[in-house]
């Protein structure tokens, strides 16, 4: 397994896109720390970019890279390994460059600007998102064979998770703004990792009052111990069931 | 050794096999021969289990084949359009290979690499390489790790008359050494020196399975190409 990761990661370093992604995440949290004479506003508009960047780029590449990489695995599945390795190989190998990619691109803006823990919450978020979109676009690969399709599922659920779900949410508060749903929306946010990181950075912000009585639920549930824990359950389960989604269905599929 | 019981596979309407069973022993040579879209690739997939079957079984040494993958380190597999990632070149996809597979192997088998003249190519690109040399590409890889079962889809094709003699010598010379070497071919004058069975498929149905003797008497023809010739003649006539 380690031998097809190292394979994996060379091949990815090859082409220039992950290196030219941390060179622009470096840029912008370099440039935005150094826009606000405030680090911690710095680190709330930095949060806005990242939560857009982050999913997007590891998304697109992953999908994109997945095509691409279809000969890679024709060769590997007629060799002596088991589709599982292979499949895990790849998403370790795609996790690991991505998540070094924004380590090293935001990650040292974060620390040497905003080293608190709303900066390692942010750090942390970062990763977990760019882990957790890797683990999606795997599973959009996988599920269709045209790759102009395949690249257009992963923009489309892009859409969704940073757009869509937004609307969608506003919707339902509107439409039955008459009904108690601030702890509804608490589970709401369980469907959506970004909002899911959003939340708790905002929280470590103390930016809470913004959010309304709804965010006092918020702070309620997230702000504790207690709440930490199943919120990074749920952004773990948002890694693990795309993850297993694709494996199923890469063990049955045709090459 | 390799043992296909009532292999079906279908691809949405098309039932690309069709209740296919066949045996294979070491020491043979066996020819997959069939119209375009018979079916052997499909089925050579299956074998390698790249195409997984909808029902019935295959066995590699009595152990089937869904549940245990180590067998294919046995196998040596040419397919028929050899798909490589793009960026590497022939030298790293060779020490890929051998960094991947290597395990328990002592020597490789570099005889067609120095014989394809690949050793003075191995800075090329994958992608810029011509079909006829990424086929040499693929015989070299299927060799390489010296195999005892041999499956080669279309070896000859795109190889130029020097290149597919070489690869033919090294297929009598591994045959002979007693391994088990599976051939699709639509050129059935080269399977003539070759093989001593023939598969004859057509609709993913298996038609016949025979030596390669038996076939010539049954037909009274001398050559290969004019036995099957004959065969298929019959079975557009009924």
């Amino acid at each position: 397994m380690k031998k097809i990761i190292k394979y994996v990661i060379i091949d990815i370093l090859r082409n220039k896109i992950v290196l030219a992604y941390m060179l622009f995440l470096l840029l912008i949290s370099i440039s935005v720390f150094n826009l606000e004479d405030n680090s911690a506003k710095g680190l709330l508009s930095l949060l806005n970019v990242i939560l857009i960047i982050v999913p997007l780029v590891s998304i697109l590449f992953s999908t994109i890279y997945m095509y691409n990489s279809s000969e890679f695995l024709e060769l590997l599945t007629s060799q002596p390994l088991q589709r599982k390795t292979i499949w895990l190989s790849l998403f370790t190998g795609l996790s690991v460059s991505l998540s070094v990619a924004f380590l090293l691109g935001a990650g040292i803006p974060i620390l040497l600007f905003e080293a608190t823990p709303t900066g390692f919450m942010m750090l942390a978020i970062g990763l977990i998102l760019s882990v957790i979109f890797v683990a999606i676009s795997m599973l959009a690969a996988v599920k269709t064979r045209d790759k102009a399709r395949g690249i257009g599922v992963a923009i489309l659920l892009w859409l969704y998770f940073s757009v869509l779900f937004d609307g969608l949410v506003l919707f339902i508060l509107f439409q039955f703004a008459d009904y108690p749903l601030e702890h509804l929306m608490v589970g709401m946010s369980a469907l959506n990792p970004i909002d899911l990181g959003r939340i708790l950075v905002l929280l470590q912000l103390d930016m809470s009052a913004l959010l309304g009585y709804t965010g006092a639920v918020f702070k309620n549930f997230f702000g504790s111990q207690a709440g930490l824990l199943p919120a990074f359950a749920v952004m773990f389960a948002w890694i693990c069931l795309p993850l297993w989604f694709s494996l199923r269905k890469f063990n049955r599929k045709d090459l | 050794m390799i043992i296909a019981n009532n292999v079906t596979k279908k691809f949405g309407k098309l039932t690309a096999l069709d209740n296919v069973s066949v045996s294979c022993s070491p020491g043979e040579c066996i020819a997959l021969i069939g119209p375009n879209g018979s079916g052997k690739t499909t089925f050579i997939k299956c074998v390698l289990g790249m195409v997984v079957c909808d029902s019935g079984f295959i066995t590699f040494n009595d152990k089937n084949i869904a549940r245990d993958w180590t067998y294919r380190r046995h196998i040596g597999y040419m397919p028929q359009i050899g798909r490589y990632p793009d960026n590497m070149t022939i030298g790293q996809v060779l020490t890929m290979m051998k960094d991947i597979r290597g395990k328990g192997v002592n020597a490789t088998d570099d005889e067609l690499i120095h014989n394809f003249g690949l050793d003075i190519l191995l800075d090329k690109r994958m992608s810029n390489l011509s079909g006829g040399t990424r086929q040499k590409v693929s015989a070299a890889l299927a060799f390489l790790f010296s195999p005892d079962v041999l499956i080669l889809d279309e070896p000859t094709a795109g190889l130029d008359p020097v290149a597919s003699e070489i690869l033919k010598e090294k297929i009598i010379s591994e045959k002979e050494k007693g391994k088990l070497v599976m051939i699709t071919s639509h050129i059935l004058s080269e399977l003539d020196d070759l093989v001593s069975q023939v598969i004859y498929m057509q609709d993913g149905k298996l038609c016949f399975h025979k030596t390669i003797e038996a076939l010539k008497n049954e037909t009274g023809e001398a050559k290969l190409s004019k036995a099957i010739a004959n065969v298929m003649l019959q079975k557009t006539a009924r």
